[in-house]
């Protein structure tokens, strides 16, 4: 049923193809986080794999600028129902890390982990095969403290709040461990597509 | 904790409307959620088209946890917002529109919490701040508040003779209201300082605004020296 005197201002057709549901188009990037903004040192920046609380490799920012760099454009979608089209980001792959580090996957999920504790579960699949990275740069330039700099998760295909802001490591965990969102009722996978915006969605 | 039930949408009535400042109104939706509110959460509001299209936005809830079956939002009326232009200039009393809901596990304050609790707002960022201390104020009033209030001039500030009356009548709950139009100050590190003797250390501290604002007044209670796992931010805007 309509809602009396709603008219509303639609997006052009080109855009609304573009828009997973219930999303609407903006021009900004805004910021969301649970807390204040970590302070990090470039100089002790350490990001590191672990197989539980098993350190596989850790990388210094040093080696890490030394990896393959991958790019990426598209579009990203926040939960809280903003998207953002054709954003630039370019960082290191998730495959790349992996090969880097002479590991193989030993299980099928990873937690991520950012600087200020925020958590959240990504099914490993999800990472590999060039579906995401850890970005260092956005639209060309290192990527800002405020939007998660030095280096945040990017996996663009999922709602926002799994590309984890500040991040220190990826944790391959036994089961699929829900991290601080999806302990707070947000959804265990976060389709923007299917708008698996919350657990039962 | 992994809440197992769907959030579903559900249709509300508009049973009250008031004016707060000059472009901010008071709405207040009578709703049934099947679960209990928690002070500082939001929720999102659907509105419908004859064609079929829909907008939704999002609110914070003003009013404290109750179990009347109603929630306020306070909707700032941008004359060129899509939604918060149907508030302002179509919304009357009786009409009915769907919000989703509650919403949100991190920007809340429980009584069980505990204080010292100090809120941080600027400008339309005090409303879920309005809530936990509506919530303190009925449900535990013994923990120590301090809000610390940022706002363009006085006829913007929300809840003005509310704020001003409780910090009178309130054991525990002061007010720091700063002005920042026209050669007022914004918030530094002295009116940080200021804050925090005034009310002690801080358990829990939130933070909502505009981005800039939120930056940079969670970056001066880090600096103040505040754990930054007390502190919880909520921003709006670019």
């Amino acid at each position: 049923m309509s809602t009396r005197g709603f008219t509303g201002r639609p997006p052009p057709e080109a855009t609304r193809t573009r828009l997973p549901p219930g999303q609407t188009r903006t021009e900004d990037f805004p910021v969301l986080q649970i807390g204040p903004n970590p302070r990090i040192d470039l100089e002790t920046w350490c990001f590191t794999l672990r197989a539980g609380s098993r350190p596989l490799k850790s990388w210094s920012w040093t080696a890490f600028e030394r990896l393959p760099r991958t790019r990426w454009a598209g579009d990203i979608h926040c939960v809280t129902q903003w998207s953002k089209f054709d954003t630039r980001w370019e960082g290191v792959s998730v495959d790349d890390l992996l090969a880097d580090a002479g590991v193989e996957a030993p299980t099928a999920y990873a937690l991520a982990e950012g600087y200020d504790d925020y958590t959240t579960n990504v099914p490993f699949a999800d990472l590999t095969g060039g579906r995401a990275m850890v970005a260092t740069h956005y639209d060309g330039a290192p990527l800002s403290l405020d939007h998660g700099g030095p280096a945040r998760l990017l996996v663009p295909h999922l709602y926002f709040w799994k590309s984890a802001k500040w991040l220190k490591g990826l944790r391959f965990t036994q089961k699929d461990e829900g991290g601080f969102w999806e302990m707070r009722g947000y959804h265990m996978y976060g389709d923007p597509w299917r708008e698996q915006r919350f657990t039962g969605d | 904790m992994i809440d197992a039930i769907r959030l579903p949408w559900r249709e509300t009535t508009i049973v009250g409307i008031a004016p707060v400042t000059r472009r901010v109104k008071s709405f207040r939706l009578a709703v049934a959620f099947d679960r209990p509110v928690v002070a500082g959460q939001h929720v999102d509001v659907r509105l419908t088209a004859p064609d079929g299209y829909q907008a939704r936005r999002s609110y914070s809830i003003a009013s404290a946890p109750s179990d009347d079956g109603t929630i306020e939002l306070l909707v700032d009326g941008l004359p060129d917002g899509e939604v918060s232009g149907f508030f302002d200039g179509i919304a009357e009393v009786g009409d009915t529109l769907e919000v989703r809901g509650p919403i949100g596990g991190a920007f809340v304050w429980r009584p069980e919490d505990g204080g010292p609790l100090l809120l941080v707002g600027g400008g339309s960022g005090v409303v879920p701040l309005l809530a936990m201390l509506r919530h303190r104020a009925v449900a535990a009033p013994e923990v120590p508040a301090l809000l610390l209030y940022s706002a363009r001039a006085v006829d913007e500030v929300l809840a003005h003779a509310e704020l001003v009356r409780r910090a009178e009548t309130e054991a525990g709950f002061q007010l720091m209201l700063h002005l920042t139009g026209d050669g007022g100050r914004r918030i530094d590190a002295a009116v940080i300082a200021t804050a925090l003797k005034r009310l002690g250390g801080p358990r829990h501290t939130f933070i909502c605004g505009a981005n800039p604002f939120v930056t940079a007044a969670s970056n001066l209670l880090v600096g103040a020296g505040l754990e930054p796992r007390t502190i919880r931010t909520e921003r709006f805007g670019g």
